[in-house]
C-alpha cells in the first residue's frame, strides 16, 4: 500500500504557523498605525503649544499674511527667515500642479497602450510590451529624478525656449513615467478580466474588433480604468525624489506650469533632515506629513473600493 | 547572553575612562571632516593622546562646551550675546580661535557676459529686486536663481552676510547640494548661484566687491586666505579658558604649516601665515 504523501503532523505545530503567519499580517497593520499615530502626534503641537502657534496657527498656514508693516498680504513658504513664513498655499498649489502635468502625461500614454495590448496585441508583441512597460516601475524614481535634472530639463529648454530650466513640466512629465505603469497595469488587468462571454456575445452580434473594444470592453472595464488612475493619482502626490530633483524647488504662487514649484513631499525631504527638534518648523513639516498621509491613504483606498467593486460584478456578483 | 552583555558593559565602562583623561571634539557640520583629518594625522604623530570627533552643529558643540561636555567645541560662528552671556552665569570662559578660513562664491554660467558683481547688486538679484541681468550690465535676460536649501549654513551665512538677514526670492529654485548648484548653473545661460569655492566645474566664479568703488576679487584660497575676498567667514575653536597641555599642543599643531596643509589638502582654505602664528598660544 502507498504511504500518503501528507502526514498529518502534530496539532500544536500546525497551531503555531498559523498564529505566526497570523502574527506577521497583523505586525503590517501595527506598523502602519504606529506611523499614523507619530506622525499625527509630532504634529499636534500646532494645535496646542502657544509659541507654536504665533508661529504657525492654522489660519496662518491657510491665509494671506502681512508679515512686515506696511506691505502686502501674501502668501509665503519661508521659514528660516527673521519672520518665518509657514504658507501652505504655494506647496499645495505645486503639489497639485505637477500632479496634473503627470495625469495629462500619463493617463493618454498609459490607458491607450492598455488597450493596444489587451485588444489589439498579437500574443507575441504583448509579451513584449506588458513586462517593458512594468519594468518602468521599478525603475527607482531617483534615477527617473536624475535623467529629468541632467537630460530631459536641457532638451525641454532648448526644444520650447522656457525660461526656467526646472520647472513643473519637466518635473511633471518625469512623474508621469512613474505613473504609467500604475494606470497601465491596472487598467490592463481590468480589461483582460472582461468575461470572454461578452466579448463573444458582441462579435455574435457582427461587431468588428474596433467595435468590439470600444462599445463592449471600454464600458466594461471604465471602473478599473478609472481605479488605475486614481491609484496613479496617488503615487503622483506622494512621489519625492522625482520632484525634489527636476521641479526647481521654488515655492511661488503661479499659474503657469513653465514655472517651478516646490511640493509637499520634496519640502519634507529637503527640510526635515536639519531642522531645531520641537521648533514650530518641525511641527509644520509633520503636519505637511499627515496631510500627505490622509490624503494617498484616502486616494488608494477609493481606488482599490473601485477594484473590488469592479471585481464583484465581473463575477455576476452584483444585481 | 548574559555573559555577553557583562562584557560589552566591562568594555564601554573601559573605553569610558580611556576617553575622560583626553580630547573631546564636537560642534559644526561644516568643520567635523577637519577635526576628522587634524584627529587622524595627531594621533599618528602623537598616539598616547585620543581624540574624539563628532558633528551635530555649532549650536550643540557650544551648548556640549558650556555644559563642560567637551573640551573643544567647534563652530562656523561666533558665539551669541546669550550664549556669551550663559557661559559666564555657568563659570565658563570661552577661548576663541580661528583654525581655517571658508569663502563663499557666486557661480555663473561660462556664457554669461557678466563678470564683476557687488554686494548691493547680488543682495538686489537674490531679494528678486532686480530680475533682468542688463541691470547689472549683462545682456537682456531674465535672471534664474539657484540656492541651497533653507537648512543649509551656506544659506544662511550668504543670507546673513551679502543680503541682510533678507529673505531669499521666492523664484529662488532650491537645490540639495553645490553639486547641484554648480550643475544646474552650468547648463543655464542665466543661471547664478553660490556655494563653497572649491566646487566650480563647467561654471565660472564672479569677483565680487563689497562696494561699488571697490575692486572686485575672484574668490580662490589667496584671496580668501589674506581677506581680499568679501564672501568668507572665520571657522573657530572655543576652549573653557586659554588651552594648556595636550589642548594646547593640539592647537598649535593645526595652526602650524603642517595642520594648515591638511586643511588644504581637503578644500578647507588655510589661514595666512602671520593669522595662524598669532592664534597659537605661547
Amino acid at each position: 500500500m502507498q504511504e500518503l504523501k501528507f502526514k498529518p503532523k502534530s496539532k500544536i505545530r500546525e497551531f503555531l504557523g498559523e498564529k505566526f503567519i497570523t502574527l506577521n499580517a497583523f505586525i503590517a497593520l501595527l506598523a502602519i498605525l504606529l506611523i499614523f499615530v507619530f506622525i499625527f502626534k509630532e504634529a499636534i503641537p500646532i494645535f496646542t503649544d502657544e509659541e507654536i502657534k504665533q508661529e504657525a496657527s492654522l489660519d496662518k498656514m491657510t491665509f494671506k499674511q502681512v508679515y512686515y508693516e506696511g506691505r502686502e498680504a501674501k502668501f509665503s513658504w519661508q521659514p528660516n527667515s527673521e519672520v518665518p513664513k509657514y504658507s501652505l498655499y504655494p506647496l499645495f498649489l505645486g503639489t497639485i500642479k505637477a500632479a496634473i502635468v503627470a495625469m495629462l502625461f500619463a493617463v493618454p500614454l498609459g490607458v491607450g497602450a492598455a488597450v493596444y495590448s489587451s485588444e489589439f496585441a498579437s500574443r507575441r508583441v504583448r509579451e513584449l510590451i506588458k513586462p517593458v512597460i512594468e519594468t518602468l516601475a521599478a525603475i527607482p524614481s531617483v534615477v527617473l529624478g536624475f535623467f529629468a535634472l541632467i537630460v530631459l530639463a536641457t532638451i525641454m529648454q532648448n526644444a520650447f525656449g522656457l525660461v526656467f530650466r526646472l520647472n513643473t513640466f519637466v518635473a511633471g512629465v518625469a512623474l508621469g513615467l512613474a505613473v504609467i505603469p500604475i494606470v497601465f497595469t491596472v487598467a490592463e488587468d481590468a480589461m483582460t478580466t472582461v468575461p470572454r462571454s461578452l466579448r463573444e456575445a458582441a462579435i455574435a452580434l457582427g461587431a468588428n474588433p474596433w467595435q468590439v473594444s470600444l462599445t463592449m470592453v471600454l464600458p466594461a472595464a471604465l471602473p478599473g480604468i478609472a481605479a488605475g488612475v486614481v491609484l496613479g493619482f496617488g503615487r503622483a502626490i506622494g512621489e519625492t525624489m522625482i520632484v525634489l530633483m527636476a521641479s526647481g524647488n521654488a515655492a511661488i504662487i503661479s499659474a503657469s506650469f513653465l514655472d517651478s514649484a516646490r511640493t509637499f513631499s520634496a519640502t519634507i525631504a529637503a527640510e526635515l533632515a536639519e531642522v531645531v527638534f520641537g521648533s514650530a518648523h518641525y511641527s509644520v513639516l509633520f503636519f505637511i506629513g499627515a496631510l500627505l498621509f490622509i490624503f494617498t491613504f484616502a486616494v488608494n483606498l477609493s481606488g482599490d473600493m473601485i477594484l473590488v467593486k469592479l471585481k464583484e460584478r465581473m463575477q455576476g456578483k452584483t444585481k | 547572553m548574559k555573559k555577553l552583555i557583562l562584557t560589552i558593559g566591562i568594555v564601554a565602562m573601559f573605553f569610558g575612562i580611556a576617553m575622560a583623561g583626553n580630547v573631546t571634539i564636537k560642534g559644526s557640520d561644516t568643520l567635523v571632516r577637519l577635526g576628522q583629518r587634524w584627529a587622524e594625522e595627531y594621533m599618528k604623530k602623537h598616539p598616547e593622546t585620543v581624540i574624539q570627533v563628532s558633528g551635530g552643529g555649532s549650536g550643540t558643540g557650544i551648548a556640549a562646551l558650556l555644559n563642560g561636555a567637551t573640551d573643544i567645541c567647534e563652530a562656523s560662528r561666533d558665539m551669541k550675546e546669550k550664549e556669551y552671556k550663559k557661559a559666564e552665569e555657568l563659570g565658563i570662559k570661552p577661548y576663541r580661535a580661528s583654525v581655517a578660513l571658508d569663502g563663499i562664491a557666486v557661480f555663473l554660467n561660462e556664457k554669461n557676459p557678466v563678470s564683476e558683481l557687488n554686494f548691493a547688486q547680488l543682495k538686489g538679484i537674490y531679494t528678486g529686486a532686480i530680475t533682468n541681468w542688463k541691470e547689472v550690465g549683462g545682456s537682456d535676460a531674465r535672471i534664474i536663481l539657484y540656492g541651497r536649501e533653507n537648512n543649509s549654513g551656506t544659506y544662511a551665512f550668504f543670507k546673513a552676510h551679502v543680503m541682510d538677514k533678507e529673505d531669499y526670492s521666492d523664484y529662488t529654485q532650491t537645490l540639495p547640494g553645490t553639486a547641484a548648484v554648480v550643475n544646474a548653473v552650468s547648463k543655464d545661460v542665466n543661471g547664478i548661484g553660490y556655494g563653497g569655492i572649491a566646487w566650480a566645474k563647467g561654471v565660472k566664479y564672479a569677483a565680487v566687491s563689497k562696494d561699488e568703488k571697490d575692486k572686485a576679487v575672484l574668490p580662490a584660497m589667496e584671496s580668501v586666505s589674506d581677506g581680499t575676498y568679501p564672501i568668507s567667514r572665520e571657522l573657530y575653536w572655543f576652549f573653557n579658558g586659554v588651552p594648556t597641555g595636550d589642548l594646547k599642543k593640539l592647537l598649535n599643531w593645526a595652526l602650524s604649516e603642517e595642520g594648515q596643509k591638511v586643511a588644504a589638502e581637503i578644500d578647507y582654505v588655510p589661514l595666512s601665515k602671520e593669522q595662524a602664528e598669532k592664534n597659537m598660544v605661547k
